[in-house]
């Protein structure tokens, strides 16, 4: 029954891999963007919050497919920027990862700008009267414990763009959905190749949520 | 206090340096708006180096708004704010700077939540005046001490009560050796047992020699630290008198119904 399974043909685990790797690098790109565009968006700058606002509403209500396609019609088509990647191969998913990053971003800044509200306005005032600066008041004191308010939703966010790397396939970098449409094709048994897949996506997903489920009550902030 | 060591809380005034000035806080003309609300009025202050200020009046009279535009937590729209002879920057690092030179005590304490009060009291020396951790922590900790919360350094401030993170919080603006230090209503607060002993914490600052602009109904306090009471209402100075004269012999009509309605009930 599960003859179809040819791990020599179907490089199931290498597909994952990629998938993850995906995840972790635009997780690690999409918390950096989205923390300095929470930065821009609560900034007494007017042409920061302009464009923090901008681009979060701009970058949430584009379809990611349409993002994904652009990095590679667009930024590497067009105008010819292949990320410093020799291969198409490494140019794809390097230009996925940016694409999921920019889309990622806006929803990891908006889940950080209300944690951001949940912090009282002394603990901000406090440290502006110790004379720190904005952005020492903000990485010292409202960020630490707006990031500590919002590890669920974080989580949350972290999940979906898990998910959301089967949209890489769309410009042909070989994740797990890439393989699975390839096994489908060339397979007979659709629901087990499903049933496997979302497997695979369930063990991935499921431990960053009970992790951070975790963390989240470990680091709350007492007031 | 439960702990008292002669740990200075001020600076020591050198000798061979210049003469300072006397006046180390002077407002001008200073007036404020929120919208139609004229919260400030031609407020005309200056407090002298080494001096104890008790600012006293109604609730919304501008009294928090006087301290807070004093380190420019508020804007204000006329007149002038100096600090031993400077302007108040408007922005950026000169303000970020000034403000260092001005502790704040708040009436919610506002300690920062997510860390030790050890790392409350030290997070300003390090960051701000990038002064050695070695050092930070050596007076840090002789701080708490000396307002009596050595014991409890490593906890967060949840885990203590009013009185003692109020006490936290005087170490915490000590700790940038500030030139004025300003308290909106410190104890307002607190439940009136823990009262005392954060009284008692201002008291002796005062008498060491820190000038202090200090928002307080406390009378006690008034009577015994002060040098000056300023009465404020609806925006204005309305009286500035020494304590005794002012508590026993207010000659405005509002400060006498003001007081009236503090002492009788
Ligand atoms: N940020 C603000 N925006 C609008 N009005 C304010 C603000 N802060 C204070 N006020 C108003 O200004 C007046 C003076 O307030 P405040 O200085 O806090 O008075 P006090 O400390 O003497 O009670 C009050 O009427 C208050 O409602
Ligand atoms: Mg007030």
């Amino acid at each position: 029954m599960f003859d179809f399974l040819d791990l020599q043909r179907y490089d199931l685990f290498g597909a994952f891999w990629v998938t993850a790797q995906l995840a972790v690098f635009s997780a690690i790109g999409s918390l950096i963007l989205g923390t300095i565009l929470a930065g821009m968006r609560v900034s007494p700058v007017p042409l920061m919050r302009v464009f923090g606002t901008g681009y979060v509403n701009i970058v949430r209500n584009t379809p990611l497919t349409v993002i994904i396609l652009f990095t590679s019609l667009g930024l590497f088509q067009t105008l010819g920027i292949a990320m410093g990647g020799d291969t198409f191969t490494e140019t794809n998913f390097r230009l996925a990862v940016l694409g999921l990053t920019a889309y990622t971003a806006a929803f990891v800044c908006e889940a950080l700008r209300s944690g951001i509200n949940t912090v009282p306005v002394g603990q901000a005032e406090a440290a502006r009267a110790l004379g720190l600066s904005f952005t020492q008041v903000l990485r010292l004191v409202v960020l630490p414990q707006a990031f500590r308010s919002v590890v669920a939703p974080l989580a949350n966010v972290l999940i979906a763009l898990t998910k959301n790397t089967t949209v890489a396939a769309a410009i042909g970098v070989a994740e797990a959905a890439l393989l699975m449409k390839t096994m489908i094709e060339n397979e007979a048994q659709v629901f087990l190749i499903g049933g496997i897949f979302a497997l695979g996506f369930i063990l991935l997903t499921l431990p960053t949520g009970l992790l951070l489920g975790w963390v989240s009550k470990r680091v709350a902030v007492k007031r | 206090m439960t702990t008292m060591s002669d740990v200075p809380l001020t600076k020591d005034v050198e000798g061979d340096a210049a003469p300072l000035a006397e006046d180390l806080v002077v407002l001008d003309g200073v007036n404020k708006h929120f919208g139609a609300l004229h919260v400030l009025q031609d407020i005309n202050l200056t407090i002298k180096r080494g001096e104890v200020v008790v600012v006293i009046g109604p609730s919304g009279s501008g009294k928090s708004t006087l301290c807070r535009a004093i380190n420019r937590l508020e804007t204000i729209d006329g007149g002038t704010i100096t600090i031993d002879d400077e302007p108040l920057p408007a922005e950026g690092r000169g303000l970020a700077r000034l403000r260092a030179d001005v502790g704040m005590v708040f009436q919610s304490f506002n300690l920062f939540a997510h860390k030790t009060v050890l790392q409350n009291v030290m997070l300003g020396p390090i960051k701000v005046r990038k002064q050695e951790k070695a050092k930070v922590e050596e007076r840090a900790r002789q701080l708490l001490d000396r307002v009596g919360v050595g014991n409890q350094a490593d906890k967060y401030p949840a885990q203590l009560s009013g009185g003692q993170q109020q006490r936290v919080a005087i170490a915490r603006a000590l700790a940038m050796e500030p030139k004025v230090m300003l308290f909106d209503e410190p104890t307002s607060a607190l439940d009136p047992e823990m009262i005392n002993e954060v009284l008692e914490a201002m008291k002796q600052l005062a008498r060491e020699g820190m000038t202090m602009v200090v928002v307080t109904h406390e009378m006690g306090f008034a009577r015994s630290a002060a040098n000056r009471v300023v009465f404020m209402a609806d925006g204005r100075i309305v009286e500035e008198a020494e304590p005794q004269q002012f508590f026993d012999n207010p000659k405005s009509d509002r400060a006498k119904d003001f007081l009236s309605k503090i002492l009788h009930h």
